[in-house]
């Protein structure tokens, strides 16, 4: 495999790997503030002990996701330097400012959480709990608005001098309307799992009998919690797909498996398998009018398909080409007027022309095949995004209804009642990471064949690293993720059978085997 | 001075305060954990130094992510260029770190000793391997590094990962362990009582020794060692356009700076004065907090150092020396560094509140007595 199949390969798995911790810090954190606040406001300890004891399970999760979120922020260094370069004037502003602001916030106070139950009153530790909460999701917004930004590539300028992009203005950058709409629905699936996992774990205590205390009213928290947060992440996800439409069509179309443009308002396939080779989707099933009412939210608005505007990509390769070739003409000779005036005629292309590099052309002489070839290329894997954006808008459904059926049962007062429904509850545990990492893939694969959207592909975005530096690291990784993630559900695993009051076994005999330093008995033994 | 020229110098500053943020903060903790399986002779005693930096060291390592970000922020292609370059030395930095938050918060959950000491390993790789990439990277920057660029301003990089451990940067590897294992140990004498503190005091003594020692061996070894010098620019101003300049290298490069502006000689003697008043203090175990805040004002300087010799270099490279990064040619538009600092000049001063406040709340030493109390809880 080429170096540009492995970084991608690496940042995948270890994005989509990141992605198993997060949301459910995002979820729990907000989770904790609820119950936290229960119990300053009456006093109860049982809701100090809920919190302590999801607080446990919080805990474990919440390292995996510092572990691994390390990796991501330096990756971009290691493999994407050409990317780094090129858009670092951008994109790094709401890296460093998630660390200044939210990080720093979030991991400072996450060690009081654990430490200071006895040092502080009860207010000053929800205080410290609601800073963890604060500052992991706005930690979640810089991120999503420089995801955002790859997305969308708002308020910025290809500036020629220095060869890369340059902000012209933050503002824009930060009221990205792609970020904000991915904000609040990222956050939201988080609160869903974070929802979801309180909900299951409690639902297999009330099946084993135990900790009915505890289980019943963490249940209920999390049913209403995650009705609220479910109904927030599909319609959200509603008011993303609009954003979609009108940002990023190629995606959208994609997404549809949309070859052509549909009479408005086009009908949503709601079965269908996308061919990419023959630039059709067969055995459709359709829902009449459905995507044009979704996707524009009016109903005389057409949607283009993909074929209709791999035409327009074309006439944008080859106004990319000529943009190429006057910077090329500039860089010998930058007082030529002729080659500025066509450089700035095209400027706004010249992404499309570097996708020439990436298929193997002459940028400044391509052949009208290989405009052709260019163009076709900026159509991502349609039957990838088709089906993960599909599989996760059903899951989305699924646990409306699911919570809606909690929330009912938890107001009724008979959570306990139906085995059957614990039973499906507990099942649907892995669901919402399902449901996320899905989300990720539309989100992401989606976007391909580009870093920045129409701006650097991302076959020219990685480092000039040889592919077995990255294969080696590749095989560095999923050696040490996995060996943590045996750890991680073994902990994971034991505290939840301990269960809440009895996280840590009873204090037994414990040595220190020499190795390091000399071996001798605790005092205490 | 223009005012891209000053943004750029307040920059360059900045990317010092945050690295010395790193080796303060973290790097107590980074040498706590080096210590750790020396000072603590029994379980509970390795619970002890474990605890001592357990609340805090995760809030500590937001040094780390915060510098990276600023890094790629303010200067984009000294973020592209060092860490493609450096490639398997950041994969060992993020594989050893990632040891850490697991370590922590995973050792003292299961009463088994191979599991236990398993972590103590981890702990011990954790800390020892950062602390030795951070030198080993160092010491590569103040020599240069094989990397070019195409006209496109694509990268290429010339060296090797064992490349990087050539003999000076080895040495600076290993000033960087000292360095941290005497600022460990003074932070751990100043949380803990009894024999763990004493052994703290000892082991801080003894790097703190071993630090002016090694820090006066490579001060010589830089004075025979040839540097660069910039010849020909495109101003203070100018664009971020690495290939718009002449460098030259010249024999005792590195200390320019100090012959052309005698004042700068008092960071390196900063360094040196807060090493030895560190040996001084460390003869009792009365005045624990001056003894951190002199190893600390140590550390500052002993980075200062590094970066006063380089600048305005950021980092050289060896294979074309015109395609060197300066301070002048590599950092963001002037817009967003103006946008950085004012991100900076806000949240700073609220980082520094708010983990002043926990380290206040977390105040008093932790003990035997604490740890048995505490068995449950306690990392």
């Amino acid at each position: 495999m080429d170096v540009v199949t492995l970084s991608r390969l690496q940042f995948g798995l270890t994005a989509l790997y990141h992605f198993l911790f997060v949301p459910l810090t995002l979820g729990l954190a907000i989770l904790l503030v609820i119950m936290e606040i229960v119990y300053v406001t009456t006093g109860r300890t049982v809701w100090r002990d809920m919190v302590k004891f999801w607080g446990v399970l919080f805990g474990i999760n919440f390292v995996m996701g510092v572990a691994t979120g390390l990796t991501m922020e330096f990756q971009f260094g290691t493999n994407w330097a050409y990317y780094s370069h090129y858009v670092g004037d951008i994109f790094g502003a709401p890296l460093a400012i998630e660390g200044l602001m939210a990080f720093f916030l979030e991991a400072t106070f996450v060690g009081l959480f654990f430490f200071g139950w006895d040092r502080l009153t009860k207010v000053q530790h929800l205080f410290v709990t609601v800073m963890v909460a604060m500052g992991s999701n706005l930690s979640a917004l810089w991120i999503l608005i420089a995801n955002g930004w790859m997305q969308h590539p708002v308020g910025a300028k290809f500036d020629m001098a220095t060869m890369s992009m340059q902000v012209t203005d933050f503002g824009a950058v930060l009221m990205n309307p792609n970020a904000q709409d991915k904000f609040v629905h990222t956050v939201a699936a988080g609160y869903c799992v974070g929802a979801m996992f309180m909900m299951s774990i409690s639902a297999i205590y009330l099946l084993m009998g135990k900790h009915r205390a505890v289980a019943l009213r963490s249940m209920t928290v999390a049913a209403s919690f995650g009705l609220a947060s479910s109904l927030a992440v599909v319609s959200l996800g509603d008011a993303s797909g609009a954003t979609i439409a009108q940002d990023q069509p190629m995606k959208m179309a994609a997404i549809e498996g949309m070859w052509n443009t549909e009479p408005a308002p086009a009908a949503f396939n709601l079965f269908g398998l996308p061919d990419q080779t023959n630039h059709v989707t067969r055995d459709q099933l359709q829902i009449p009018f459905a995507l044009g009412l979704i996707a524009t939210h009016s109903v005389d608005t057409p949607l283009p398909g993909i074929i209709p505007l791999v035409r327009q990509n074309a006439g944008r390769v080859a106004s990319g080409s000529q943009a190429y070739g006057a910077m090329e003409t500039l860089r010998t000779d930058p007082g030529n007027a002729a080659a500025l005036a066509t450089f700035t005629a095209h400027e706004n292309d010249l992404g499309y022309g570097l996708l020439l590099e990436t298929i193997g052309a002459d940028v400044l002489h391509p052949t009208p095949a290989q405009i052709e070839q260019a163009a076709w290329a900026t159509v991502p894997p349609v039957a990838t995004v088709f089906w993960s954006f599909r599989l996760m808008v059903a899951l989305g459904f699924y646990f409306i209804l699911l919570f809606a059926v909690m929330f009912w049962k938890a107001c009724a007062r008979k959570l306990d009642r139906s085995r059957a429904l614990l039973w499906i509850t507990a099942c649907s545990l892995p669901l919402p990471w399902l449901a996320a990492e899905l989300g990720w893939t539309t989100a992401e694969v989606g976007r391909q064949p580009w870093t920045i959207d129409g701006i650097l592909p991302t076959a020219l975005s990685v480092s000039s690293v040889p592919a077995l530096n990255v294969a080696i690291s590749i095989a560095g990784f999923v050696i040490a993720y996995t060996a943590l993630f045996v750890v991680e559900m073994f902990l994971m695993v034991r505290a939840i059978r301990k269960g809440p009051g009895q996280i840590f076994a009873p204090p037994d005999l414990v040595r220190v085997l020499p190795g390091f330093g000399t071996a001798a008995p605790s005092p205490a033994e | 001075m223009n005012e891209y020229e000053v943004f750029r110098i307040i920059w360059w500053a900045l990317l010092g305060v945050l690295l010395i943020g790193l080796a303060v903060m973290d790097g107590f903790d980074l040498g706590a954990a080096m210590l750790m399986p020396f000072i603590g002779k029994t379980d509970a005693e390795r619970r002890v130094v474990i605890n001592t930096v357990g609340p805090v060291w995760e809030g500590n390592q937001v040094w780390l992510v915060t510098g990276g970000g600023a890094i790629f922020a303010a200067w984009p292609m000294l973020y592209a260029v060092s860490f493609s370059g450096f490639y398997f030395a950041i994969l060992l930095l993020l594989l050893s770190l990632i040891l850490r938050p697991v370590g922590f918060n995973y050792r003292s959950k299961l009463h088994n000793t191979r599991w236990r000491n398993f972590w103590d390993g981890g702990l011990f790789v954790g800390g020892l391997v950062p602390a030795l990439v951070y030198g080993v990277a160092f010491g590569n920057v103040l020599q240069g590094v094989p990397f070019s660029f195409d006209d496109t301003l694509r990268m290429s990089y010339g060296g090797s990962f064992l490349g990087l451990f050539n003999p000076f940067a080895l040495l600076c590897g290993i000033i960087s362990v000292t360095m941290l294992i005497m600022h460990g140990g003074a932070y751990v004498a100043c949380k803990t009582e009894a024999a763990v503190r004493d052994r703290a005091r000892l082991a801080a003594k003894l790097a703190a020794t071993a630090l002016v020692v090694l820090f006066a061996g490579a001060g010589l070894w830089v004075s025979r060692m040839s540097g660069y010098a910039v010849q020909k620019f495109a101003g203070t101003d100018g664009p971020s356009n690495m290939l718009l300049k002449t460098v030259a290298r010249v024999p005792g490069g590195l200390l320019a700076n100090y012959h052309a502006a005698p004042a700068v000689l008092l960071v390196p003697a900063i360094g040196f004065a807060g090493a030895l008043a560190t040996i001084f203090l460390l003869r009792t175990a009365k005045h624990a907090g001056l003894t951190f805040i002199c190893s600390g004002l140590s550390v500052a300087a002993v980075i200062g150092t590094a970066g006063v010799s380089l600048f305005p270099f950021m980092l050289p490279s060896s294979s074309a020396p015109n395609d060197s990064l300066i301070v002048w040619d590599t950092s963001s538009s002037l817009l967003t560094l103006q946008i950085m600092l004012v991100a900076a000049v806000i949240f700073l001063p609220l980082i520094i509140l708010y983990t002043s406040w926990v380290y206040y709340v977390l105040r008093g030493p932790v003990t035997l007595a604490t740890i048995a109390r505490d068995d449950h809880t306690a990392y």
